[in-house]
């Protein structure tokens, strides 16, 4: 059974009743993401839901996170180019302290100076992990240089300068301009009767004053002009390549058609956030042209439903013994037999299997069908999700090979290249 | 846990509504020996398949280490009747999985499918596991890949961490080593050793598997009977007798200098119990107070809450067969390195000299009981829990016995595991970074 409604001060709220296991996945969702950041603001969006862990008067910091492991629940947040969620999945019959929970912190967290300061070195210290991983420095490089316009230009957790020089008091404005009812989502799936859910819900969120709707950042990122190739250096002994190209948003009608380009050149993308397990690649057209032929170690194709246009990234791990030049003209081959001839009716019947088992998967998990009410909700309506199946199952070999000759053009494109260098490298 | 039992009414009266049990786990030895555990969950189109068998890197040599690894990720490179292209375009054409992967004792395996496809994932199974020729050109692939990855683990602070953090805690002991070898040993391994490791340590002694899904347990058991029912290899060895550890006599330090990079792992601790030692329970609880309960328990407060030094500071408890590791992680600046490590030598003096309270431990007890529902929640997950109860002879009740057994634990327990196992002045401190 599947509900949406809205209450009086805007907030959505997605339900949907599934009874196979006593447990209840509660999400809220905030329409606000690095997307939403300006220049010298970036990683407040990331800074923020790192925050709403800090406590409020009525949940202190550590109250919150033993009340949830108390119960034998899990929770945590994500931020994303788009959106910000939170998510507790707990026993069904705990389920009220999550609501109480996700009430009181969509207006009442603190945001007290001394954990605003003592999570500025936490977060340094995370964006410092993830500059030891060279493919984040390499996505980093690649994402500046394919938006130079619209806010998908820096990553999620912001650049370093801003995380030194961002205030408490940006910090709190940011939170009290998107944290507000009619910006919000609630969704729910899990073990529990839909009015009664309907009614606690109603008590805990419904007293919450609606807000002018925050300001957006309307920065369209103009047409490519150009292939643009970049290197980055760094420490390490192995070159990898990522090849992204401008693709559009989820809610484009080309979606599809490109859920099954990547399957079959790439292999299936699991589009899960929870379970659903991945299935391997090692008959796509890109594995037998790049892997099979030693051209590479390993390639992946990958990509993510957003609201505005983003890319879609193929990584190459080069093979010790050739150049990794090779390998992209390999992969340009690949993408230009797409181009020149469609595919067979089979290869589409395939990728349409693959997905149904993947969904199939990703249904055993009540957090994972709970995100998915959301997920979808952020960048079209949970419609897209219901009918996911059967628009793919519409997609034609002819749809496949003109999606390739529109969206994977060279002039479309970012390379970048990591290349690794001795000791003491580029950082 | 009373709602677990009592959803009269529900439209649904799959039995995923009660934890596993001896009535709805069903426990079958086929012919030849291999044990398998089935369990329904018809909510679900789909099945998981998963098992081990005794052929890990334990049987490996020094001089070719990571044969185990390597004999393993080549299973699927060919057999006597299907090409590596083919094995993989069966299973990738229907959406299924399949894959091996090799620990010290162990090597195990994972497969999914939807149920329609469930007699094809098994005769695949059948196929790499009992008929692998191993081609050449395709092992040769398989070694630049494998080497691609050592290349990749060199340059990965947590991952050298733990591997120093290994060579000390178990110095003298197999499990000192890593599974998946060294450039060098891998590169020393021929075709005939990939051959002759695969005919001598795979077959149906010591294998178990378990099976959950949308399909009924009878129909499950003549399907691997079918398929693995008549596997027979007289020549598998037993398991080498593990020799005692030599316990840490002072505080040991190993710094792996990996220049350029930002962040510096640190792996600190010592050895722990195996997963069948009466310790076992009261270490587990006495390390979720320690470092994971709520946002990392007592050294995520203190490292990351308080001091603010990190993203992740925890501590972890790794209990198999044969002995274990208690063991604190954490990313830093390097400049932070030896603050972090301080404060985390002062965080164990304080939990070994002054115990856990009752409210600490009741948290945690708490929260070992709550999670289960979630932790079986899908097959692969029942599956996994299915596979603990064949291999550390827990009994086909032990999930229903579970919260029993979790209250019983005492703090006094708790405490008094904490002081076997983690003395602040014998401990392996690794870290690796800039």
């Amino acid at each position: 059974m599947f509900t949406k409604t809205t209450l009086q001060n805007g907030l959505v709220i997605l339900l949907k009743e599934i009874h196979t296991a006593p447990l209840i996945s509660h999400w809220v969702w905030y329409r606000v993401g690095s997307k939403d950041e300006p220049t010298g603001k970036t990683g407040v969006s990331h800074w923020v839901e790192h925050m709403q862990f800090k406590g409020t008067a009525q949940f202190p910091a550590s109250m919150l996170d033993k009340a949830i492991a108390r119960e034998g629940g899990t929770w945590n947040a994500f931020t994303f180019l788009d959106w910000t969620t939170y998510y507790e999945t707990l026993p069904a019959d705990k389920i009220e302290l999550a609501l109480r929970l996700e009430a009181d912190r969509m207006v009442n967290s603190r945001f007290d100076p001394s954990e605003v300061e003592a999570e500025r070195t936490v977060i340094l210290s995370e964006r410092e992990g993830n500059e030891n991983e060279p493919l984040f420095r390499l996505g980093e490089a690649i994402q500046a240089a394919a938006f130079r316009v619209h806010p998908y230009h820096h990553e999620v957790i912001g650049d370093a300068a801003d995380l030194r020089s961002l205030t408490r008091d940006d910090l709190y404005a940011h939170y009290k301009t998107f944290y507000i009812p009619n910006n919000a989502v609630l969704t729910m799936a899990g073990d529990f009767e839909t009015e009664a859910m309907l009614r606690q819900i109603e008590d805990q969120f419904g007293p919450l004053s609606s807000a002018p709707s925050p300001p957006r950042l309307n920065r369209p990122e103009p047409e490519p002009q150009g292939e643009v190739r970049l290197t980055v250096e760094g420490p390490g002994e192995t070159t990898y390549l990522q090849v992204s190209y401008h693709v559009p948003a989820a809610s484009h009608p080309d979606f599809h058609a490109l859920a099954v380009l990547d399957s079959l050149l790439a292999g299936p993308s699991n589009l899960n956030m929870f379970g659903g397990g991945g299935i391997s690649n090692k008959t796509s057209r890109l594995y037998r042209a790049l892997v099979d032929t030693e051209r590479a170690v390993s390639v992946h194709g990958g990509w993510t439903a957003t609201v505005d246009p983003f890319l879609y990234t193929f990584t190459i791990t080069a093979h010790p013994k050739y150049r990794i030049e090779k390998a992209l003209t390999a992969l340009d081959a690949e993408l230009a037999r797409l181009q020149d001839t469609p595919p067979s009716e089979e290869e589409v019947i395939r990728a349409i299997k693959q997905s149904r088992a993947i969904f199939a998967y990703g249904a055993e998990n009540i957090t994972n069908q709970a995100f998915w009410l959301g997920y979808a909700e952020m960048f079209a309506e949970y419609g897209w999700f219901t009918s996911y199946l059967d628009k793919l199952a519409q997609v034609t070999p002819a749809d496949v090979q003109r999606v390739a000759q529109t969206w994977f053009r060279s002039n479309r494109r970012v390379v970048g290249t990591y290349i690794p260098v001795e000791e003491g490298g580029a950082s | 846990m009373k709602r677990w039992f009592a959803r009269a009414g529900s439209p649904l009266s799959g039995n995923t509504l009660t934890l596993p049990g001896p009535e709805d786990i069903a426990r079958f030895v086929l012919s030849n020996g291999i044990v398998l555990l089935a369990r329904s969950n018809f909510n679900t189109p789909s099945v998981v398949v998963s098992g081990y068998l005794n052929a890990g890197s334990i049987f490996d040599s020094d001089e070719k280490l990571g044969l185990s690894d390597f004999v393993t990720s080549a299973l699927m490179r060919g057999t006597q009747s299907r090409t590596f292209e083919q094995i993989y375009d069966s299973l990738e054409s229907v959406g299924a999985s399949l894959g091996f992967s090799a620990g010290t004792i162990t090597v195990g395996f994972m497969g999914r499918c939807l149920v329609e496809d469930l007699p094809l994932l098994l005769e695949i199974l059948s196929d790499v596991l009992r008929h692998p020729i191993f081609p050449k050109k395709e092992v040769e692939k398989l070694r630049a890949q494998l080497l691609t990855s050592l290349a990749i683990r060199a340059q990965s602070t947590g991952d050298l961490a733990a591997l120093a953090f290994d060579e000390m805690v178990y110095a003298g002991h197999p499990y000192r080593r890593p599974d998946d070898g060294y450039p060098e040993t891998i590169r020393a391994i021929a075709h005939r050793d990939i051959v002759e490791f695969h005919r001598k340590h795979f077959g149906p002694r010591g294998l178990a598997m378990s099976l959950v899904g949308g399909i009924e347990t009878e129909a499950a058991a003549r399907l691997v009977e079918q398929w693995l029912g008549d596997w027979q290899n007289p020549q598998q060895p037993d398991l080498p007798v593990l020799p005692e550890l030599r316990p840490l006599t002072g505080v040991e330090r190993k710094h792996v200098p990996l220049p350029g990079k930002s962040q510096t792992d640190i792996v600190l601790g010592a050895a722990g119990p195996s997963r069948t030692s009466p310790d076992y329970l009261p270490a587990s609880l006495g390390n979720s107070i320690l470092g994971q309960f709520g946002m990392m328990g007592r050294i995520g407060d203190v490292v990351r809450e308080q001091a603010g030094l990190a993203y992740y500071a925890y501590s972890s408890l790794s209990a198999g067969y044969g002995p274990g590791t208690w063991e604190v992680s954490a990313g830093v600046n390097p400049a932070n390195v030896e603050k972090t490590i301080e404060l985390i030598c002062a965080e164990l003096r304080r939990f070994v000299q002054e115990g856990v309270s009752p409210e600490e431990l009741a948290d945690s007890q708490a929260n070992f009981v709550g999670r289960l529902p979630l932790s079986l929640e899908s097959n692969s997950g029942v599956a996994g829990a299915l596979l603990n109860i064949e291999r550390y002879n827990l009994g086909l009740d032990y999930y229903r016995r579970y919260e029993s057994l979790v209250r019983a634990v005492t703090p006094e327990q708790v405490t008094e595991t904490a002081r076997k196992y983690l003395h602040p002045d014998r401990l392996a401190i690794a870290t690796c970074g800039g």
